[in-house]
């Protein structure tokens, strides 16, 4: 009886937490199942942050491959100074904006023109094309997205039974599982291989097994044996898959700028949330003390 | 307003002055200090606070938001993606906004589920449970509206999915659907008008949420709390002033939610939502799996559970409609399902229904999914029509401790037992060390 009137709350609570769980896990929904490996991100779970020389080779491999056909136009070069992030030098940054390729749209000038001009540390990371149609003429078809948010705007599925769901999703909403765009975006990069006999490839599609359908109009961008050496001192050689895990920290950066300020707010409020809700307790306690209950 | 005598003496001369003028500290005084709340309330009865300071977190940050937000189809993507990246934590307000949704619907649904199992809706607070079932109405409504800003490619299909769902309505009065789906869009599609005026509901509608919160706290101050046990307060020593018992456990309840809170907005902010809301609405291309936010999975899992599209929508209307009347469904002799050894199990059961569809609602509606989907929403259905009534009326509830102080203390510890039934809480104004 006693134990009754004290755990049913408590089982609600459970049930309920579970609930969110339950629902978002099913969020994932249908289509032929794709496993997904879960990679080691620096920035991943509830601790991870970004490392600055990671995000400084994924910025090489981006410049170098992706660039060529995918703007970044929601990041500012004065971003990549910014703590939290790639953190270069400002003074090579300025450089690098005014060399950036793709210049900036300004104006109407005093004679009404519109002109480009080379981009400043508080412009955007434009892309090769003027807008998407430019960009699907130019690419037969195919329209290479903006990769800013990239990271955030995939997710990789759970396709485990029902009964599975409500565990892994108190597994994911424990260790802070929210790498599921890097995981894909990884995957992605490194899934181009020859397609099985009996596919059937259409005229320009590549086979990659992550990529829903497995034909993805994008060409295998980092060959085998890797497509951007890094410098002498920047901690990693050129591979495939060094290429890969580069970039896609560099876009999980890009997509998500605040990410190590904000997990570190979030162990502040944490420690002050949980020494408060202790102190309340205790007053609670204490005053329940006086009567019986 | 309330039923209990007010112990409210103005002290200072100031007082006295505003005590005859506008009561307002005698108000505060008689309602959230002296009220008179049941000594054997659980946790589950801090949802009230936790529900207010939710509802009082979204405006705050909502109006902060609003600031920066632009609510144009061609801005609004990019002015939500601004204020993460510009606007001076922005980065921080817009999940605790966006979180904070999912948390004030987590919140209503054990707030909910606590009034259905202890019998909250029971006379004399059939009122207080409507109110209840408008507010939750009301919460729908601006969840959906604010789903729709971000203006992502969820929001979009959500939006459109959702409104055409009036065009079933040409099944009853053909015209009738297409001029009220035209009406709500403001045009013939999805626009940008569409988008401002959801702009604008969505900033009128938690103030309306607000009213009627306050009418419920006043519904709930005239008949008093429901408790555990279902029994009112009959004596002194079945309540205990709502300063500092109440407030302190409130108090406690409401940081361990933050945690919880917290833990999604700092870590986890994406996990509540859904990928395809980073990609900027595109009327021409439709996701996949267009599906909504957690809170509204177990109501489109019946939506789609019906195979015609006009019963299907009358049926996700009745599924919240319904609880309206459960007052007067319940037909058992007791309130508290703690003394119903055999509802106490269809309970459990409608709540896993509730999950159920929650999971349902979110897997394309195809093979055995539409068939459970179709067997838990005849149980939700049923649970309110037929358990309710029925068993009602036919189980024998175990026997009813006689007072509040007695399902606390035992027959032995309870000295001022009233054997009188029912009736309106008496005053609590003891101090607490009289006990």
């Amino acid at each position: 009886m006693m134990l009754q009137r004290k755990f049913a709350p408590l089982r609600m609570a459970l049930v309920a937490i579970a609930a969110i769980g339950f629902a978002s896990a099913a969020n994932a929904a249908g289509g032929e199942a794709i496993h997904y490996d879960r990679h080691d991100w620096t920035y991943g779970g509830v601790k991870g942050q970004f490392d600055p020389i990671q995000l400084r080779r994924g910025f090489q491999v981006y410049q170098e491959v992706c660039a060529a056909c995918h703007g970044l136009e929601r990041v500012r070069f004065r971003n990549l100074v910014e703590p939290g992030g790639p953190q270069f030098d400002e003074e090579a940054v300025k450089t690098l904006a005014t060399e950036w390729p793709n210049q900036i749209v300004d104006g109407p000038n005093d004679e009404g023109e519109m002109f480009e001009r080379p981009a400043k540390l508080s412009d955007i990371l434009k892309g090769p094309y003027k807008n998407a149609k430019e960009a699907r003429a130019a690419q037969g078809g195919a329209y290479p997205p903006d990769l800013s948010l990239m990271t955030r705007a995939r997710n990789v599925h759970t396709d485990a039974p029902w009964y599975i769901h409500v565990p892994l999703m108190m597994r994911d909403i424990i260790t802070g599982y929210q790498e599921g765009g890097s995981d894909y975006v990884y995957s992605l990069l490194i899934g181009y291989e020859d397609e099985p006999a009996d596919f059937e490839l259409s005229e320009g599609m590549n086979y990659n097994k992550y990529f829903a359908g497995h034909q993805i109009a994008m060409a295998q961008p980092i060959p085998e044996e890797g497509a951007v050496e890094y410098q002498e001192n920047a901690g990693a050689k050129m591979s495939m898959k060094q290429n890969a895990e580069d970039v896609t920290a560099f876009l999980a950066w890009a997509a998500d700028p605040s990410l190590n300020s904000r997990k570190q707010l979030g162990w502040s409020v944490l420690i002050y949330l949980l020494i408060t809700t202790l102190l309340l307790y205790f007053a609670k306690k204490r005053i329940w003390k006086r009567i019986k209950h | 307003m309330s039923s209990h005598e007010s112990s409210y003496e103005p002290k200072s001369a100031t007082a006295k002055w505003w005590d005859e003028r506008l009561p307002l500290p005698r108000l505060m005084n008689d309602q959230f200090i002296d009220f008179p709340t049941p000594r054997n309330l659980n946790y589950l009865w801090t949802f009230g606070g936790i529900l207010t300071f939710c509802l009082v977190a979204q405006v705050v940050t909502g109006i902060v938001l609003a600031m920066h937000y632009n609510s144009t189809a061609v801005d609004a993507f990019n002015s939500v993606d601004r204020i993460r990246r510009d606007v001076n934590f922005g980065w921080l307000i817009q999940p605790i906004h966006a979180v904070g949704g999912s948390m004030f619907f987590l919140a209503v649904y054990l707030h909910m589920f606590r009034g259905i199992y202890y019998g909250s809706y029971r006379a004399p607070r059939e009122i207080l449970w409507i109110l209840g079932v408008f507010i939750f109405l009301a919460m729908m409504a601006t969840a959906f509206m604010g789903y729709a800003l971000p203006w992502g490619q969820m929001s979009f299909w959500a939006v459109t999915v959702i409104t055409n769902l009036f065009s079933s309505l040409d099944q009853l009065i053909p015209g009738l659907g297409t001029s009220i789906v035209q009406w709500l869009w403001g045009g013939y599609s999805v626009s940008g008008t569409t988008l401002n005026r959801f702009f604008s509901l969505h900033y009128l509608l938690p103030f309306v949420t607000f009213g009627l919160v306050i009418l419920h706290i006043w519904a709930l101050h005239v008949c008093g709390q429901n408790n555990p046990s279902g029994v009112e307060i009959k004596t002194k020593s079945d309540s205990v002033p709502m300063y500092p018992y109440a407030i302190a456990k409130d108090a406690f309840a409401l940081f361990a939610f933050l945690i919880i809170f917290a833990w999604f907005v700092l870590f986890l902010p994406d996990y509540l939502g859904h990928a395809d809301n980073f990609i900027a609405a595109d009327p021409l291309v439709t996701p996949p799996h267009i599906v909504p936010e957690w809170y509204f999975l177990p109501f489109y899992a019946i939506l789609r559970a019906i195979p015609d599209k006009l019963g299907g929508v009358i049926a996700m209307f009745a599924s919240i409609a319904i609880l309206a009347f459960i007052p007067w469904l319940d037909r058992s002799p007791v309130r508290s399902t703690k003394y119903r050894p055999i509802y106490k199990w269809f309970f459990w059961l409608l709540v896993f229904t509730c999950l159920a569809l929650g999971y349902l609602g979110a897997k394309p509606a195809e093979g055995t999914y539409v068939f459970w989907a179709r067997v838990f929403t005849f149980y939700y259905f049923a649970h309110f029509l037929i358990v309710m009534p029925i068993l009602g009326s036919m189980e024998t509830p175990k026997s009813l401790p006689g007072s509040i102080t007695e399902s606390v203390l035992g027959k032995g510890g309870s000295k001022s037992l009233s054997s009188g039934l029912g009736g309106a809480p008496a005053g609590a104004t003891a101090a607490p060390e009289d006990r």
